[in-house]
């Protein structure tokens, strides 16, 4: 009887694939056993492939009532129809091959989940290897500063990044940047971004410029769909001058005394059209401000209710006035009894975190306060002399730094105080691996803050011109930096002189 | 803090008058200034020594400012000497060099 399976049938055997809505099926689902082709009349493009390919008879394979496939055979060598007892034995086999099909398929459907899914995890795991590989393995030390970073990638990875660029002059250059996509090619994009974004930084000094030299270098291989944003600042870590740009990246958040703010600056992500122009700003962080660089995926997480945690609480937990490292924490358990901890996370997390100290007493090689009375300033001269004996600073350039101190003391003392005898000048010496540094607080932070106007003396001693008005000038002229902040109600000055490359042969005056 | 203290101190010499200043130059040295330069009065040059001075002030530039403004006035010449290397570079820096002979010593 078996010898009826036409031999050449069987080694030509194509798949037939039967469409779920073909009529065939569900005849056949209720198809008691073996069905005859010839008899059935159905519109079913099924029933027209299986008789061209000569088949004549087929038994359902019905597992747990469900159609799994058909056992089928073609004409017999006779000729003749087959038999009752054909169909019989045909209809065993079917019913117990029926199981055993049904345990073969399940096996290779699984074999096959297993092998799609090894690849996604796979997947996963190269980009988050390429992801992890390119954040920095450590933080910058920054004298005078703080620094901490956390990156927290989603399940799925996110193209979430951040940097820290050594630059020339002891400046630092900060990236915190997100592609939009995840997965390998949004890793392969976030990798190709940081090396452009470092070597232009290196070459380029104006951080608008740098961006739009990434821009560029990106557009032509990006995939469709794709784009980066970032942020892109310079930092001068000795006087807190940060000049940045940004491609649509969410803007940095600024805490300094009472007041929160957000770093502005326009510009289209990057990737998207070549040519783009990024604006640049500046701004100072003063003593003790702290700034936040984070990605979406901390303002844009929901609460279960679906509302976005949003920047208002982030400024929330920023205003607490948090040290770096355990502000970061704050933010994330602000963020997990907001909820979002309940679910999944949906996107990376990226938060770093810059503060400016204020010089303490730990770390200050004197802090001391002054009377606001006259003749006081030879004591902050003395005091600082002292502190900064053994900093390396050569004597002729140690009095120089003396004589602004002490012409900027007088200032804080008449023009910051009033001379006001509950209103003491503080000052504070440190010492970074670059500068030696004075600062002199005053209570005077709601008073202008003037330019140093350059005193004409012939002017002066024609009695045109007030004979008075040498210190600010005095003070620019004897230091290598002078800078001035306001945080509230104190007003600082801040004198610095270069520790390396100042020795007396360059003393020009 | 002692309050600062000028001792400035006039004598006469043959082309004119020395004034030999004794301690710190601000603004508490107003009427020391003015009293020596009235005792130096006279004709000739005038001489300001600073060898024992130590400290200057933005202020203590400003009375000296006023004292050569007064020199001029009286066309008398003025130099100085006696300044230590700093306060030479600030007497270049402000341009007081410019208008008092700076000597060495």
């Amino acid at each position: 009887m078996f010898d009826a399976v036409q031999e050449s049938a069987l080694r030509d055997a194509v798949p037939i694939d039967i469409a779920p809505n073909d009529p065939l099926v569900a005849y056949l689902e209720s198809a008691p056993g073996a069905v005859e082709l010839a008899a059935l009349d159905l519109e079913s493009p099924a029933l027209a492939e299986l008789r061209a390919s000569g088949i004549t008879l087929v038994v359902p394979l019905v597992s747990n009532g469900e159609l799994i496939g058909l056992l089928h055979v073609g004409r017999r060598r006779s000729d003749q129809d087959y038999s009752a007892d054909d169909r019989r034995l045909l209809e065993t086999l079917a019913a117990q091959a029926a199981p055993a099909v049904r345990v073969g398929q399940l096996v290779r459907e699984q074999q096959i989940e297993i092998q799609a899914r090894g690849r996604l995890e796979q997947e996963l795991a190269v980009a988050q290897l390429i992801q992890q590989n390119f954040l920095p393995k450590e933080l910058p030390q920054l004298a005078g500063w703080q620094v901490a970073a956390y990156y927290g990638p989603a399940r799925t990875v996110g193209g979430d990044f951040y940097d820290f660029i050594e630059l020339p002059d002891g400046r630092y250059g900060l990236v915190v940047g997100d592609v939009t996509d995840k997965g390998i090619p949004a890793a392969m994009v976030m990798a190709a971004t940081r090396s452009v974004l470092r070597a232009s930084a290196q070459r380029l000094q104006q951080p608008g410029v740098v961006l739009a030299r990434v821009n560029d270098s990106l557009c032509p291989d990006i995939p469709e769909n794709m784009f980066v944003t970032c942020f892109y600042g310079v930092l001068d870590p000795a006087t807190g001058h940060l000049r940045y740009a940004n491609a649509g990246h969410n803007l940095p958040l600024v805490r300094s005394g009472s007041e929160s703010s957000e770093l502005r600056a326009t510009g289209m992500p990057l990737g998207l059209m070549p040519g783009m122009n990024y604006e640049e700003c500046e701004t100072t962080i003063a003593p003790d401000a702290t700034v936040l660089l984070y990605s979406d995926g901390l303002v844009e997480a929901h609460d279960p209710e679906r509302e976005m945690f949003g920047t208002a609480r982030a400024v929330e937990v920023l205003a607490a006035d948090h040290e770096a490292e355990p502000l970061i924490g704050d933010l994330l358990g602000a963020l997990e009894q907001f909820g979002a901890g309940h679910q999944e996370q949906e996107d990376d997390i990226t938060l770093v975190v810059i503060q400016r100290r204020e010089a303490g007493p730990s770390s200050a090689l004197a802090d001391f306060k002054l009377d606001s009375a006259p003749g006081n300033e030879r004591e902050a001269m003395r005091r600082v002399g002292a502190a900064l004996e053994s900093s390396g600073l050569t004597p002729a350039r140690l009095e120089r730094l003396q004589t602004a101190v002490a012409e900027a003391t007088m200032n804080a003392m008449e023009h910051g105080n009033g001379y006001a005898a509950d209103r003491p000048v503080r000052v504070i010496v440190a010492a970074t691996e670059l500068e030696a540094v004075v600062q002199i607080v005053d209570h005077g932070g709601d008073h202008e803050i003037r330019a140093a106007a350059t005193p004409d003396i012939e002017a002066k001693l024609a009695g045109l011109q007030s004979p008075r008005g040498w210190g600010l000038f005095l003070i620019e002229k004897m230091v290598d930096r002078v800078d001035q902040h306001t945080a509230g109600s104190l007003h600082t000055v801040e004198l610095a002189m270069r520790l390396k490359g100042g020795d007396d042969a360059t003393d020009d005056a | 803090m002692q309050p600062t203290t000028l001792e400035a101190t006039a004598r006469a010499v043959a082309d004119g008058a020395v004034i030999e200043l004794r301690g710190e130059i601000d603004g508490l040295a107003r009427d020391a200034l003015t009293g020596a330069y009235d005792a130096a009065a006279g004709p000739g040059s005038l001489l300001l020594d600073f060898s024992q001075v130590d400290y200057i002030n933005s202020t203590g530039i400003a009375l000296i400012v006023g004292l050569l403004a007064r020199a001029r006035s009286d066309q008398r010449p003025v130099s100085a000497r006696g300044l230590t290397e700093h306060y030479r570079e600030i007497f270049e820096i402000t341009r007081l060099s410019d208008f008092m002979t700076i000597l060495a010593g």
